[in-house]
């Protein structure tokens, strides 16, 4: 059946994505796999339903990319800010400001 | 449920694996996080576009159809964005893309757009002479010699 072979690539992609959210150099590299995590979690739901026979968790999947692009907003806000809120403090000069991915001059 | 439309689903499984499956292996093998991203885009099109589509062509007439058509299409909007809210955080945060050719310091106490943007490229357009239209001058020379700006 063709859903076990998509259901293969997908945890083949999961699992490579996983590497590269534990080994990534900067912030920026885990949070861009994670967010191709979401993504392959919204097919993983997608493909296994079709797998079951029971294609009914869709509707789940529909949540997780709404909640992957709003968590990926947040974590980007948050490491760009220093918060998430209005009590964000003052932003600093470009120049002087110390990055968090730890790659400057 | 055709055999036609389970060879066209079963091949749009398959493509959309393989690109799944290629763009996760650029994850991983990618040296910079912009190339990285752009190994990420084709999964995130091409593959979650044809697997959601032989999905589709399963699925028939039904509900669950209409709910794949509205993941792709939220899924076809929100990662480009997200990808280019990465690439702007990145290079607001001073993650230096790696740019082919000579070390060039892109970011050299300027505001102006990193190199590759402002090679000043001018067309010769001659009206009397075919051939003449097509050539093109260069003239800043400094890009080509690795100096600075």
């Amino acid at each position: 059946m063709m859903f076990v072979v998509t259901m293969a690539a997908v945890l083949i992609s999961l699992a490579l994505a996983t590497f590269r959210a534990l080994a990534g150099p900067n912030v920026f590299d885990r949070v861009l796999a994670g967010n191709f995590v979401g993504t392959l979690a919204i097919l993983f739901l997608a493909v296994l339903g079709f797998l079951n026979g029971r294609p009914e968790f869709l509707d789940v999947g529909l949540v997780y990319a709404f909640l992957n692009i709003t968590g990926t907003y947040a974590v980007l806000k948050f490491f760009r800010y220093g918060a998430l809120g209005g009590e964000a403090p003052p932003r600093e000069q470009e120049e002087t400001r110390e990055g968090v991915s730890g790659v400057h001059k | 449920m055709s055999a036609l439309a389970d060879l066209l689903s079963w091949i749009l499984l398959g493509a959309g694996s393989f690109f799944l499956v290629v763009g996760a292996i650029g994850l991983v093998r990618m040296p910079d996080v912009f190339t990285r991203m752009h190994a990420t885009s084709v999964s995130e099109t091409l593959g979650v576009g044809f697997i959601l589509g032989g999905l589709m062509i399963q699925g028939g007439f039904t509900l669950v159809t209409f709910k794949l058509v509205c993941l792709f299409v939220l899924l076809f909007l929100t990662a480009p964005v997200a990808s280019h809210a990465i690439a702007r955080a990145a290079m607001a945060d001073g993650v230096e893309p790696i740019l082919d050719g000579p070390e060039i310091d892109a970011r050299d106490g300027d505001d102006l757009p990193p190199l590759g943007f402002t090679k000043k490229v001018t067309t010769a357009i001659d009206a009397s002479d075919a051939e003449a239209s097509a050539s093109v001058i260069v003239e800043d020379e400094t890009v080509n010699t690795g100096e600075k700006r």
